[in-house]
């Protein structure tokens, strides 16, 4: 945690300079990032939406919503594009303090989420910089075709790479970018162990208040850096260490490993209220074991890493196959590949109305996972970065309601009647 | 005897139902809810326990002394626990016109106040024994509150006493009243009850009988919004949703679905042939199309609550009413008054609009499996009930629609039987289907 704190704050710090240093300055999401891409040219990559929840978390985001709401943007918007605007407009001074640099280019990379394309329509009207648009084909059928693959690579070759070259004034050097992509299949395989780690019980992380922790470095701007490496080297060996003691996750409620419930989620999770929202799982012993929102930058569980034997088709590869670019049964298949793989006894859901990319659709995957694993679901509600949306005792009285569910479930498959059914304690 | 009590603390009202060794529902008890919890389980607690010694007297008396004196008998205990509780809102009142009235007009408040204590008291001894009174509300505010505001506005006509002056004054001393212990228990007035309806040789044996029973409370569950607040083990709350779930079975045993439209959550439960809880959902966001709103509609139009359904029911030609947001429902009505609708048939539309809404919670849920039990204070507004009638045949076909005439009590119903299990796990269920 320390170790990714001064990652962080040194990346943000660069940002700041970066106006002084000469390094230019790419924004870009984190589905679809092409960390590589753009390191390879010496450019740093900006996040908007994890500068958003940054800010969410840190208690800054309320103020920058009302201030992007008051310049006439709706109650309805995705709350990570009003709190970055928001930002904007207040000063564009970064969740760790220092100031944001202006971009020297915005590559979008489409990856199933429409609002982003929105997004840096506003920020080029904004910055009136570059932008380059990569568009990955959805995978409508559940798969990349080949011919989507190559359509891929084209833009990369007559579109991303000569914007990058142009703004960076440096050529496109594969050999670099193969170097780049080989530290970041490294970083992938350890993060995969990381997330692997919860099959086991007790499970030894918390894939999902502890999950984005993890995802942090890899789906922000250190993929395919050796400092990434390292933390993923770290981390991996942290868990291992806590994998052979047989203990649990440290989490609001303290260390978990008394862990009653094994729970698996779908959606992004709250961040103005992350620590409450957590404990309201810790305290009632629930540890999330798998999640789809771990996979928005890239389903590495799923078999994939970077292949620096293959630069382009690679990063197609990767970028077709993040959490936001799959369809409907796509999504529900991997949800019940959790519940059956990592032995879970629930399913959440938490629903946010204002992310059209993540909520169409989940009471249907919630249906469909119940009737394929036999398992109850939960649906919740709250919001990405909008404290106003997260109603703490709602929300817990679902929650309780819905542990309380599972416990009696598995009460009442125990004959009733039976010795077994004298547990009282819930 | 031992038995097991489950508490229902909702967003309007409080419930207690109390059941014996055997499972079988021995009382029930409701009152308004407050700011105190403590006490509103408190008196809920004690209601169900009057109800159950009034059961036993049931028993007993009806056989030698008929029904009409047992009815007598209740209501003169009614009108006990009415008068110890207008006491203390006389002494309350006075004591507040001493605290916060102009000194020039204490003297008028305190005689008027005692005109009003005076004559609600004589109109309830009076009263009391008319089987009518059985209909009204037999909450202490509604009481007191009408009587009060209908007085005030008498003796302000009569005397130029300040109206908004007196009414004022109810309104603080009453919530003092509500949230401070006061004996409303079987032994606190049976006694004086009995002895007002001239003590009957035939009643007074049951009485003795129903006096000197024990009850010894094993288990208390509580569940409801205010169920972390209920003084008693973790292990001992459950959610509402469990507790609805587990009181639909036990009323009725075939039930697959549940809908409960309460205070201010409605609820969309599916549940297995043990009453076991498989599938919920509930609104999140926003309460809008919940009991409140109705309660807010019925302020509005200076009705009372239980009035809306049946002035809805005369409907010929519904409203279509999109918007369920209880803060815009008064202005929604006015401007539907505004173009000449007609009041039932604005009202139709509401209540349409309301069970719409928990119609979408209940696909959210899974749908609607036969049988469907509908619960909550809404499942006694008729006009509710024929909406959700003619939705479900419209969305899921012909389904046995389940509502008891004690479906208030569905919650605490489910929470006692919970009590029940944790003394005797896989205790056999009583349909209490009849017993209202």
């Amino acid at each position: 945690m320390l170790l990714q704190k001064e990652m962080i704050a040194e990346h943000f710090q660069r940002l700041e300079d970066a106006p002084r240093s000469g390094e230019k300055v790419v924004y870009t999401f984190v589905p679809g990032n092409l960390t590589e891409l753009i390191r390879s040219f010496g450019a740093l990559p900006l996040l908007p939406e994890i500068n958003a929840l940054q800010s969410g978390m840190r208690g800054k985001s309320k103020a920058y919503i009302a201030e992007a709401e008051k310049a006439g943007h709706s109650a309805d918007v995705c709350t990570y594009v009003k709190a970055d605007i928001g930002m904007m407009m207040s000063g564009n001074i970064g969740p760790t303090g220092t100031r944001l640099p202006p971009p020297d280019l915005l590559l979008l990379s489409y990856t199933g989420c429409y609002t982003f394309m929105k997004w840096f329509e506003l920020l080029r009207e904004q910055y009136k910089c570059p932008t380059v648009f990569l568009q990955i084909p959805y995978q409508g059928d559940g798969t990349l075709l080949p011919e989507h693959r190559e359509y891929v690579v084209k833009q990369l070759r007559e579109d991303v790479i000569p914007a990058l070259e142009a703004v960076t004034g440096r050529a496109y050097d594969e050999g670099r970018l193969r170097e780049l992509l080989a530290l970041s299949a490294r970083a992938e395989d350890d993060l995969v162990a990381v997330l692997h780690s919860a099959k086991q019980k007790p499970s030894p992380i918390d894939s999902y208040f502890g999950g984005v922790y993890y995802i942090g470095p890899i789906f922000s701007a250190f993929r395919g850096t050796p400092e990434g490496v390292a933390y993923y080297e770290a981390l991996r060996e942290e868990v291992e260490e806590r994998q052979a003691l047989g203990i649990g996750p440290e989490t609001p409620s303290g260390r978990l490993d008394d862990q009653r419930f094994r729970i698996v989620v779908e959606g992004p999770p709250n961040w103005t209220s992350f620590n409450e929202f957590w404990q309201m799982f810790s305290d009632e012993g629930a540890v999330v074991v798998a999640s789809t929102y771990t996979k928005v930058g890239g389903t590495y569980d799923f078999g994939f890493r970077h292949d620096p034997g293959d630069p382009l088709g690679t990063m197609a590869d990767y970028c077709g196959g993040c959490y936001t670019n799959h369809n409907l049964p796509g999504r529900i298949d991997m949800l019940v590949d959790y519940v059956k793989q990592y032995a879970a006894d629930g399913f959440l859901i938490n629903s946010v109305k204002s992310c059209n990319s993540f909520s169409a659709g989940q009471l249907l995957i919630l249906r469909e996972v119940e009737k394929r694993t036999g398992i109850p679901g939960g649906f919740i509600e709250s919001d990405l970065v909008d404290p106003r949306y997260f109603s703490a005792a709602n929300i817990k009285n679902r929650l309780e309601s819905y542990f309380q569910m599972l416990r009696e479930r598995r009460r009442g498959q125990v004959a009733p009647g039976s010795d077994a059914t004298a547990e009282v304690t819930p | 005897m031992m038995c097991y009590v489950g508490v229902d603390l909702g967003s309007t009202t409080t419930k207690a139902v109390v059941l014996g060794e055997d499972g079988r529902v021995l009382g029930r008890g409701i009152t308004n809810s407050r700011a105190n919890y403590d006490l509103a389980a408190d008196v809920a607690r004690t209601e169900a326990f009057v109800t159950a010694r009034f059961d036993m007297l049931r028993q007993e008396v009806e056989r030698v002394a008929g029904k009409e004196s047992l009815d007598l008998l209740l209501r003169a205990f009614r009108l006990e626990q009415t008068l110890a509780q207008l006491v203390r809102l006389q002494a309350g009142l006075h004591e507040d016109i001493d605290r916060s009235v102009a000194p020039h007009l204490r003297a008028v408040a305190h005689r008027s106040i005692d005109e009003i204590s005076e004559r609600t008291r004589m109109e309830e001894e009076t009263g009391f024994a008319d089987p009518e009174r059985a209909k009204r509300s037999d909450f202490f505010r509604d009481v007191a509150g009408s009587a009060f505001s209908r007085l005030a506005e008498e003796l302000a006509a009569r005397d130029g006493t300040s109206f908004d002056l007196l009414l004022g004054l109810y309104d603080k001393c009453i919530i003092q009243v509500e949230n401070t212990p006061v004996e409303l228990g079987f032994h606190d007035h049976i006694d004086a009850a009995l002895a007002r309806i001239g003590d009957p040789p035939a009643v007074r044996a049951g009485v003795e009988a129903a006096t000197a029973a024990v009850f010894e409370a094993k288990v208390t569950v509580g569940t409801g919004y205010g169920r972390a607040r209920l003084p008693f083990p973790k292990e001992w709350i459950r959610s509402e949703i469990l507790c609805h779930g587990l009181g639909a079975h036990a009323m009725f045993p075939a039930t697959r679905t549940v809908l409960d439209i309460g205070g201010q959550d409605t609820k969309a439960i599916q549940i297995d042939g043990q009453g076991i809880v498989t599938s919920f959902q509930m609104n999140d966001r926003c309460a809008a199309g919940c009991g409140r709103y109705l309660g807010y509609i019925a302020d509005e139009m200076n009705i009372g609550l239980h009035e809306l359904g049946p002035i809805a029911e005369q409907s010929t030609r519904r409203v279509r009413i999109n918007s369920t947001c209880t803060v815009f429902a008064g202005a929604e009505l006015r401007e539907r008054l505004g173009v000449g609708e007609r009041r039932e048939d604005i009202l139709a539309g509401l209540h349409r609009a309301v069970i719409l809404r928990a119609m979408s919670l209940l696909a959210r849920s899974g749908g609607i499996d036969d049988e469907f039990t509908f619960t909550g204070g809404v499942a006694n507004n008729p006009a509710a009930v024929r909406a959700l009638t003619e939705l479900v045949v419209e969305n899921y076909g012909a389904r046995t629609l389940n509502i008891s005439p004690a479906s208030i009590y569905t919650g605490a119903l489910g929470a006692s039987i919970f009590a029940l299990r944790v003394d005797q796990p896989g205790a056999a269920l009583h349909s209490s289907r009849g017993a209202a």
